[in-house]
C-alpha cells in the first residue's frame, strides 16, 4: 500500500529533463565501472525518474588534469525527474570518491531536439550516404 | 564600414588590412538554423575560442548576441567537464 500512493504522489510532480555529465577515476575496473554506472541508474529510477538515453564515451582524455589524472571514464544521462530530486542526486556525486567532476544541465526544448536528432545520427548524413554508396 | 568588394574603392588603396577585403560577417546560427549549442562537441566549440583557449569576441566571429551568449555558456560548461581547456598555449 505504501508504495502505491508514493507512485500516485509522484505521478502529480512535474518531470523536468536534465542531463548528467560524470566523470569517473580511470583507476577503475571494467566491472566497478559497470556497478558506478547502474548504481546511479537505478537512483534515478527509484526517485520516480524516468531514463531516456545513456551514452559512455569510454576512457577518454582529459583537456587538463583533474586530481592529477590526465585521463577519466566519461558517461552521460539524459533524464526526467522532479526538481527536488536534482540535489540529492549531485550529494550522491559528491559524496562518492569514484567521481572526479559532474555537471547537470536542465535541457530546453532545443536541446530535446538536438539530442533526439543526434541519437538518430541525423549529423553524420554525409558519413552515412558514404556508408550507403559504399554498400552498393 | 565595410565597403563593398570589387568596386574600385580609392579609400581600399590605403586600408591594407585584411578586414577590408573579407565579406561581410553573418551569425552562423541564424543562417544554418542552429538552436542548441552542445557543450559535449570539442570540435565545434573549438571554432569559438582563440589559440590560447579564450573565447573569441563577437567582433570576430560574427556572433549575434543572443547565440554569443549561449556560445560563451557552452564553453564555460566544457572547461568544467574537461572538453575544452581552461587556458594554455598551441591549443591548436
Amino acid at each position: 500500500m505504501a508504495t502505491k500512493t508514493k507512485s500516485t504522489k509522484q505521478e502529480s510532480v512535474v518531470l523536468k529533463d536534465y542531463e548528467s555529465v560524470i566523470i569517473f577515476t580511470p583507476v577503475l575496473s571494467d566491472e566497478q565501472l559497470k556497478e558506478a554506472v547502474a548504481k546511479y541508474r537505478n537512483l534515478i529510477t527509484e526517485a520516480g525518474g524516468e531514463l531516456v538515453h545513456e551514452e559512455n564515451w569510454g576512457l577518454t582524455k582529459l583537456a587538463y588534469p583533474i586530481q592529477k589524472k590526465s585521463t577519466g571514464f566519461y558517461h552521460i544521462y539524459e533524464f526526467k525527474s522532479a526538481t527536488s530530486f536534482v540535489s540529492s542526486l549531485e550529494l550522491a556525486f559528491r559524496r562518492d570518491e569514484r567521481i572526479m567532476r559532474f555537471l547537470t544541465t536542465s535541457l530546453d526544448k532545443d536541446a530535446l531536439i538536438y539530442n533526439q536528432r543526434k541519437r538518430n545520427g541525423e549529423f553524420n548524413q554525409n558519413k552515412n550516404k558514404q556508408q550507403e554508396a559504399a554498400k552498393k | 564600414m565595410a565597403k563593398p568588394i570589387g568596386k574600385a574603392n580609392p579609400m581600399m588603396v590605403f586600408n591594407t588590412t585584411p578586414d577590408a577585403t573579407q565579406r561581410k560577417k553573418y551569425c552562423r546560427f541564424k543562417k544554418n538554423g542552429i538552436k542548441y549549442i552542445d557543450y559535449k562537441d570539442a570540435n565545434f566549440l573549438m571554432k569559438f575560442v582563440n589559440d590560447q583557449g579564450k573565447i573569441l569576441p563577437r567582433r570576430l566571429t560574427g556572433t549575434s548576441l543572443k547565440y554569443q551568449r549561449k556560445v560563451s555558456e557552452a564553453i564555460k560548461r566544457a572547461r568544467h567537464i574537461a572538453v575544452l581547456p581552461f587556458g594554455g598555449d598551441l591549443l591548436k
